[in-house]
């Protein structure tokens, strides 16, 4: 009997080990999902313009999180470029953390996705934006409010399974 | 280059590891000395072979090589040399290359220290080592590689996370890993006793020694990462129970009650399927922690970047392990009354008792652990399981495990009289009770658990004065007689006391630093005096400092008793170059009756900080009971009767050889 249970046992706890593998503990729902996106006023990367999320106004646009000292954003920007070439939507970023220089040298080396930069330089858009490092991507539609938001690196396969075709509902 | 060559070496390391878990099993089941004498020089090669790409990665750390992508996220070239060293395991994939060189290392013990043993043995011990090992080089190789190259090499590292970078990351790792992969040995062992259906006393004699060994390192490690938490997290807790840390508390406990275990299967040949199948737990307790680690299935503050292919390796490796051996245990295990019988009032009886009390809290923890887990995999939400839980289940069974680790030593082998223990204790429980109701009135305040605390501690005490007292009256009277009987007690029996005495010193510590402890924050600024009990904490001013690879605030705190200038504390915040968020570095002034700790908390403008200070009655007691208790250990490890066995064995065989 003692036998049988240990057996019985120890499957359960695999099969739970493996169901919990498929989730994500820290994939706690963003509280700002459907929610206005925080406004700010930042100036923009190498020019004294400002921006605020409200010039975006009646565009459904994405806001990307990056850093020159952020490693998986080189990793990420790639694929933002090649998404940058089909025009499909307008791609902000938020230099979070930065300095200017460093930044504006990251661009020229490896490319410029994005229409334009804003400078986040202490982080304090960051917070309200509840980032966690980079990169974080943020789907924001025509009224201004948040639809969708990644944590970590835009994969071609999210581009293409979610991100655009959740674009193209939002245009609708 | 370099990094190459310790990529090469793994993999070698990996067929190495195979063979040396293929050729010595066949070999011992179909009796083939040449295949089974393939184990030892094997895991000699093994251990080599990991050592160099061990001191590889520790090369390209020390390089700066930053094209390598493990370093380039785990180190930076501002980060001091030592640091950077123990960076080697500071993320997934080194701490890994950490594991795997532990189990070389204990396998090349065992392969070294085994001349006693017999052939057979030797080859299925080393054998599942090996085959544990393939499966570990497999998963580093595939999926966790840390001499990968970058297509595009950084200027410059993105540095180890400041939390690491302490002291604790030199030590705790190195010593946490030592135990929870010396666990290994002992599963090996009770797999080959499985597979030959030779399970006596003296296989239990081999094993003992195994065991203690890897308890004290995984004691001196849980200890080491207490302390760690306790200086650098800045809130002054010593214990989290954050899943991370119950995963190496779990193989402790199945540990402790396998050494109690093993003795009465060698003395007493009883419980022998019990033992084996703690053996089997403790090990897989330890393959556990490192799944839910390295997997990232559970939050906490150490898991490290997942990745999902990672997390079903380890699960195949964790199933195929666990499982083949549960199902050899299931078919081969001895069944029913083995060995000696004892009756209900006994000393076998007593440490079963000791044993079902640990392995129920080593289930409480687990099921604590796995609750999340289960719940978010029910689409039940997200919870978390916190000290509450686990205080309310844990300490209610520590109690009775405090009453029997006094009365397990007194009672004899097989049969002991119930009125003869209760006449020999009635003095020593009294004893207990006095003090136990005394000692909170002369701390201060009287609480119930401090009360109860105090007196399972004065009845352990007791209970050890009074066996010591009884093993030396033989020898007449006399202090300087009894002393020298003292002395001329083997060295395990010495151990057992130290360790069970460490555990009361341990349970001090807990229960007068949580009952009495004084906790203060408050908004300072220079010139301002905290007071808290008897002592003052002055601020005297606050300055920068620049350290190699961050700036520094700190305060300059002079701790003040009775007008008198104890010490003068500088508790710091730290900001690092490559982290976000602000590290706390507490200024403690430790004591063997109170720790004073004081961290700085945040700016309040105007040159004013929040500033915490506990002052900690008993608190490094703690650690101290800890020690003893690795102490302990390390005693009953030196026993006479280990190495003695071990030269009557060689000596028989050479006789045996010799007439042959």
């Amino acid at each position: 009997m003692g036998r049988i249970a240990i057996v019985v046992g120890f499957f359960a706890l695999v099969i739970l080990l493996a169901v919990g593998l498929k989730r994500d503990p820290r994939e706690v729902p963003s509280p700002l999902i459907g929610k206005p996106a925080p406004a700010f006023e930042l100036p923009r990367l190498g020019s004294a313009q400002r921006f605020s999320p409200k010039d975006m106004q009646g565009k459904v646009w994405l806001l990307n999180v990056w850093a020159s000292w952020c490693v998986t954003c080189r990793d990420e920007h790639p694929v933002l470029v090649d998404f940058a070439r089909t025009k499909r939507a307008p791609l902000v970023g938020l230099n979070y953390k930065d300095q200017s220089d460093d930044a504006r040298k990251w661009l020229a080396r490896f490319g410029d996705p994005y229409q334009f930069s804003v400078v986040d330089a202490d982080g304090r858009i960051g917070i309200d934006y509840g980032v966690y490092g980079g990169p974080e991507t943020y789907l924001i539609d025509r009224a201004g409010v948040i639809r969708f938001k990644q944590i970590g690196p835009v994969t071609p396969e999210l581009l293409t399974g979610k991100i655009i075709p959740m674009i193209a509902e939002l245009e609708r | 280059m370099i990094a190459e060559l310790g990529h090469f070496a793994l993999a070698l390391a990996l067929c190495v590891a195979f063979a040396q878990g293929v050729l010595p099993l066949v070999g011992a089941a179909r009796g083939n000395a040449r295949w089974m004498a393939f184990a030892r020089p094997a895991a000699a090669a093994q251990f080599l072979l990991v050592a160099l790409a061990f001191c590889a990665l520790g090369w390209s750390f020390a390089q700066n090589d930053f094209s390598l992508a493990y370093v380039a996220q785990n180190s930076n070239s501002k980060l001091p040399l030592p640091y950077r060293l123990s960076a080697v395991w500071g993320g997934h994939e080194g701490s890994l290359l950490l594991w795997i060189l532990m189990l070389a290392g204990w396998t090349l013990a065992v392969a070294l220290a085994s001349r006693s043993l017999p052939d057979a043995l030797v080859a299925r011990t080393l054998g599942v080592l090996g085959l544990v090992a393939a499966a570990f080089h497999a998963f580093i190789l595939f999926t966790s590689n840390p001499f990968e190259r970058l297509a595009r090499v950084p200027a410059d590292g993105r540095d180890l996370n400041p939390l690491l970078q302490d002291p604790g990351l030199i030590f705790h790792p190195p010593m946490l890993y030592m135990g929870y992969v010396g666990f290994s040995v002992a599963f090996a062992l009770s797999i080959a006793a499985l597979a030959s259906g030779k399970l006596d006393a003296a296989w239990a004699r081999w094993s003992r020694p195994w065991t203690i060994a890897a308890w004290m390192f995984l004691t001196l490690g849980i200890a080491l990462g207490s302390i760690w938490a306790y200086y650098e997290l800045g809130w002054g807790g010593w214990w989290f129970w954050d899943p991370v840390e119950n995963a190496s508390f779990m193989p402790w406990l199945i540990g402790t009650a396998l050494i109690h275990s093993l003795a009465v299967t060698e003395k007493r040949g009883a419980l022998k399927s019990w033992t084996l199948l703690l053996a089997i737990t403790a090990f897989s307790l330890s393959l556990l922690g490192t799944f839910l680690v390295r997997s990232g299935v559970l939050t906490s503050v150490h898991a490290f970047a997942t990745d999902p292919r990672r997390g079903i390796f380890i699960l195949v490796l964790l199933a195929l392990v666990i499982g083949s051996s549960l199902a050899l245990f299931v078919a081969r295990a001895p069944r029913g009354a083995t060995g000696g019988a004892f009756e209900v009032v006994s000393r076998e009886t007593l440490l079963l008792v000791n044993n079902l009390l640990l392995a129920a809290a080593c289930g409480t923890v687990l099921l604590g652990t796995l609750y999340p887990l289960a719940i978010d995999a029910l689409g039940m939400g997200k919870i978390s399981v916190g000290p509450p839980y686990f205080n309310t289940v844990f300490v209610p069974l520590m109690v009775p495990l405090l009453f029997f680790v006094a009365l397990g030593p007194q009672a004899s082998w097989h049969s002991a009289s119930l009125a003869e223990l209760a006449a020999r204790m009635k003095y020593a429980l009294l004893f207990a009770i006095a003090g136990g109701l005394a000692i909170p009135f002369a701390m201060g305040s009287f609480a119930p658990l401090v009360a109860l605390s105090m007196a399972l501690v004065l009845w352990v005490v007791a209970s050890a004065w009074l066996q010591l007292r009884a093993r030396v009256a033989p020898a007449g009277p006399g202090v300087r007689t009894r002393l020298a009987a003292l002395a001329r007690q083997p060295r395990h029996y010495w151990g057992m006391h130290v360790a069970h005495l460490g555990l009361a010193v341990f349970v001090v510590g807990v229960a007068l630093s949580k009952g009495y402890e004084s906790e203060k924050e408050v908004r300072m600024s220079p010139g301002d005096t905290l007071t808290l009990g008897m002592y003052g904490v002055r601020m005297l001013g606050v300055r920068e400092a620049p350290g190699p690879n961050y700036t520094a605030v700190v305060a300059d705190m002079e701790l003040v008793r009775d007008g008198q200038v104890v010490m003068r504390l500088y508790p710091e915040k730290r900001h690092y170059f490559s982290s976000q968020m602000p590290m706390t570095e507490a200024a403690i002034d430790p004591g063997l009756t109170r720790d004073v700790y004081v961290a700085l908390g945040d700016p309040l403008g105007g040159g004013a900080w929040s500033v915490r200070a506990h002052v900690k009655p008993f608190v490094d007691w703690i650690w101290g009971g800890c020690l003893l208790m690795a102490f302990g250990g390390l005693l009953a490890l030196l026993d006479r009767r280990y190495r003695a066995a071990a030269r009557a064995t060689a000596a028989s065989e050479a006789v045996a050889a010799a007439r042959a």
